[in-house]
């Protein structure tokens, strides 16, 4: 306590020559001193990344049903999504600051356009090999087409629609970074500073907690598709 | 309304064509930026993924690095190249996170591509004599370049995405439109600048698929056979 008051009242006197100082890549002592700053942006980075995948993943499965049902909608639902898919993300950010202004709100509107892409194509494509004698089957069955689709259709889609998910999520992980522009970048607002004011230690631990938060969440959704689907868990092994 | 008729205005002014920081100049950055970049990355990605695909080794390390490239934040890259000492290089950081960021999608295109080719196409290539060598560039190659291409064109939409971001780190492109946009805290030249990054993109997407469809049929992509 005594050298942090020192350091305010008067500095140069006993400058400390730690990793801080030197201006270090790796550096515990960023840790120990910050992890009040660096857990706030975790937070906001896994809030930022799970709302927008979850309304993406809202909106994505009845636009993914409906093409599948209606020939001609796969066709423009396609195209749109590929188009959005296309346009970089700063400039998906700037396109969308008249709607939203500077706040959390672009990041995620942002992040949800590029998520329902990926979902709505691999959800498609999971609903399209469905077998067409599994659907024939549970019509012989008596099943009318809403209970096809909720106990059939859609869960044979579960691991297409998972591998899409698993993407979105790393992919939005990734972006969120780029919401530094606008001040909601999670990490990414660390990285930001960290580069305004050379930064070292600051930039590399929230790019590697970045990294460490894409592979965790890829792991649990690989865990959660493992107990949607348990009829493949023998067939893979 | 009014934004976008402002965005329009500030597109429409010459004044923000001309001058080192005009359309124009900035626009011929990314241009460039994009396609140095590309030929670099074709360069080190194709060479490497047809040969891994010929002998059908390190196919494991061909699909995974494009997972890796996903999960690596773009802007974490610049940044840190940036404080590194290839910052002091100019666009040195800009041109290194590119092509890191291209290469994955070309490997493993490429790689996928050589590995699908009929084995049995293969194995009637060696039966009439050919050479590895000979089997490489008459056969596989010539099989395998839907995919290739393919790759080249995930690539290049990846580079002008890529380009853009490298604005925030201090490198130049059209993305420096519009973070010079969020610095004057004005909203129509960051909305003109996002359209141009827009529009850019899709051009490059589109002449892709142009190029796609004036290929010869056996060149063409698996959706089109």
């Amino acid at each position: 306590m005594p050298a942090l008051n020192g350091q305010v009242t008067a500095p140069q006197v006993t400058a400390p020559d730690d990793c801080l100082a030197r201006n270090e890549w790796i550096c515990g002592k960023y840790l120990t001193t910050r992890s009040e700053i660096l857990t706030d942006a975790v937070l906001q980075h896994l809030e930022l990344t799970a709302v927008s995948v979850l309304i993406g993943l809202v909106l994505a499965v009845p636009l993914a049903v409906a093409a599948r049902r209606w020939h001609w909608a796969a066709g423009p639902v396609l195209g749109l999504t590929t188009v959005l898919y296309t346009i970089p993300s700063l400039a998906m950010f700037s396109l969308l600051l008249p709607v939203y202004g500077l706040s959390a709100a672009l990041v995620v509107a942002g992040l949800v356009l590029y998520s329902l892409t990926l979902l709505v194509r691999n959800i498609l494509a999971g609903l399209r090999a469905v077998p067409e004698e599994t659907r024939q089957a549970a019509r012989g069955m008596g099943y009318g087409p809403i209970r096809l689709l909720l106990t059939v259709e859609l869960p044979l889609a579960v691991p297409a629609a998972m591998a899409g998910l698993r993407i979105a999520t790393v992919s939005a992980v990734s972006l969120v970074t780029v919401g530094a522009i606008v001040g909601y970048g999670g990490l990414g607002n660390l990285i930001y500073a960290g580069m305004n004011t050379y930064f070292k230690a600051q930039v590399l631990t929230a790019s590697v907690l970045c990294v460490i938060i894409a592979i965790a969440a890829d792991l649990l959704l690989l865990g959660v598709q493992r107990l949607l689907t348990p009829w493949q868990r023998g067939a893979r092994g | 309304m009014k934004t976008l008729r402002d965005a329009w205005d500030w597109l429409t002014d010459p004044a923000n064509w001309s001058g080192g920081d005009g359309v124009w100049h900035r626009l011929t950055e990314h241009l460039v930026l994009t396609v140095v970049c590309l030929v670099i990355s074709c360069l080190i990605a194709l060479p490497i993924a047809l040969v891994l695909g010929h002998l059908g080794k390190g196919g494991a390390l061909a699909v995974n690095i494009s997972n890796v490239g996903r999960a690596v934040p773009t802007f974490a890259v610049l940044v840190l190249l940036l404080l590194t000492p290839i910052g002091k290089w100019g666009q040195g950081p800009t041109v290194v996170a590119l092509v890191l960021f291209a290469v994955p999608p070309l490997l493993t295109n490429a790689y996928v591509g050589m590995r699908e080719v009929d084995r049995s196409v293969v194995q009637a290539a060696r039966g009439m004599g050919m050479t590895g060598r000979q089997m490489l560039w008459r056969v596989e190659l010539p099989l395998a370049l839907p995919m290739i291409m393919n790759g080249v064109r995930i690539a290049a939409v990846q580079l002008v995405a890529t380009a853009t971001i490298a604005a925030l780190a201090g490198g130049g492109g059209l993305g420096r439109i519009i973070t010079a946009g969020f610095n004057l805290a004005s909203t129509a030249q960051v909305v003109a600048g996002a359209v141009l990054v827009a529009a850019f993109a899709l051009i490059v997407e589109g002449l892709f698929e142009i190029a796609e469809r004036l290929a010869p049929g056996w060149a063409r992509g698996r959706a089109a056979a």
